[in-house]
């Protein structure tokens, strides 16, 4: 793999904001930031690259998340993978990728141990039955969130595909392949339409 | 133990196959994680799947945690981690490619189309994510209430989420939500 250091100096339309990061730098500065992030590790991620070390400015952070996002997968996972590659080539995105996900495994792992010793316990059970009544909550107020959009831009198609996966998935319970294998294939379709005549 | 029986490869092969999958990330890739964990292969039951999901929504760090701790309820820290790799690798690996790709041809208008194709499906697959942990999380209408009120305050407040999540603990400790 050619390095995409010389072309992207010359080409930069801003001026370097700070020197790239070392293989080290880039793994404790994401296991920094995955160890800080409770409830999603993006916000702090944000906060890391763009304000406190300044490795990347806002709009190309913006450009390199919507890439992660729009691709399967965890899409922090992915940006650990896209960012540290950009810098230091394949070695700086598996440092990225193992500082992301090295010291939660740890810890997660830690935890996963305690609950298969003492899961039983009544005390912890009632405790985490509260903890994840409340979780549940927060996952769906994340996907309203993300609905609000759609709906103040009175997206219906968006909409209607929305509420299919919702019935397919979550009432059905049919397997995500399948799903996916028709739905991407009539939502791209879909799209494509609507971009072709910019009027509608 | 070298066979397809193995479970350490029942969940590299499983999770690797469901990353490549999961359009929206993490969150949206919990019913199908339910599915697969619960329904098919009986790892966790619907109470233990609730329990995972609280404990990794308590633990620092990415979303996909939750993998780590079915991997390790089905076999051990070996476990834990290949399902963890399994349902990273690929798609960092895709990711890797199909930015270099952008890269030099940055003129396409296809990101911005499958963008927009996307977003509703991932979204749809986060509510279903909703009802699938609701259903197994929720057993009484307390437990329901709790849910609806963190929902409730998470959207329209700005309050951190680990209040709710330590808030939600407290109730269940009291004994409230039975």
């Amino acid at each position: 793999m050619p390095p995409d250091s010389p072309p992207a100096a010359v080409a930069a339309p801003h001026p370097p904001i700070s020197p790239p990061p070392s293989l080290i730098a880039l793994f404790a500065a994401f296991a920094t930031m995955s160890l800080a992030g409770f409830g999603g590790v993006l916000a702090f991620a944000r906060r890391g690259i763009v304000e406190k070390y300044k490795w990347m400015t806002a709009e190309e952070f913006n450009e390199t998340y919507a890439l992660c996002h729009f691709l399967p997968g965890p899409n922090i996972v992915n940006l650990s993978m896209v960012f540290g590659s950009r810098f230091r080539g394949i070695p700086g995105g598996i440092a990225a990728f193992a500082g992301l996900l090295g010291p939660p495994v740890a810890v997660v792992t830690i935890l996963g141990a305690l609950y298969a010793h003492f899961g039983e316990i009544e005390a912890l059970r009632r405790i985490l039955a509260g903890v994840s009544s409340a979780a549940v909550g927060l996952l769906i107020a994340t996907a309203f969130r993300m609905m609000m959009p759609l709906v103040k831009r009175r997206d219906l198609v968006g909409l209607v595909l929305l509420a299919a996966v919702f019935v397919a998935i979550g009432l059905f319970r049919l397997p995500l392949q399948i799903v996916l294998l028709v739905a991407i294939p009539i939502s791209i379709a879909i799209s494509f339409a609507l971009r072709r005549k910019p009027a509608a | 133990m070298n066979e397809g029986g193995n479970p350490i490869w029942t969940l590299a092969w499983t999770f690797g196959l469901m990353s490549l999958f999961a359009v929206g990330g993490a969150n949206a890739a919990i019913p199908e994680v339910h599915r697969v964990a619960v329904e098919v292969h009986h790892w966790l039951t619907d109470k233990q799947f609730a329990d995972v999901y609280a404990i990794s929504q308590l633990s620092p760090g990415p979303n996909v945690l939750i993998v780590t701790l079915i991997g390790y309820s089905v076999a051990g820290v070996a476990g834990g981690l290949v399902a963890t790799l399994a349902m990273c690798v690929p798609t960092a690996v895709l990711a890797y490619y199909v930015s270099r790709l952008l890269a030099r041809s940055s003129q396409s208008r296809w990101p911005a189309i499958l963008q927009a194709a996307l977003v509703p499906l991932s979204i749809g697959l986060m509510t279903a994510s909703g009802l699938v942990v609701a259903l197994a999380a929720d057993r009484t209408w307390v437990a329901a209430l709790v849910t609806v009120a963190a929902a409730g305050l998470a959207f329209a407040t700005r309050v951190n989420p680990l209040w709710l999540l330590l808030a939600g603990g407290v109730l269940g400790f009291a004994g409230v939500i039975g």
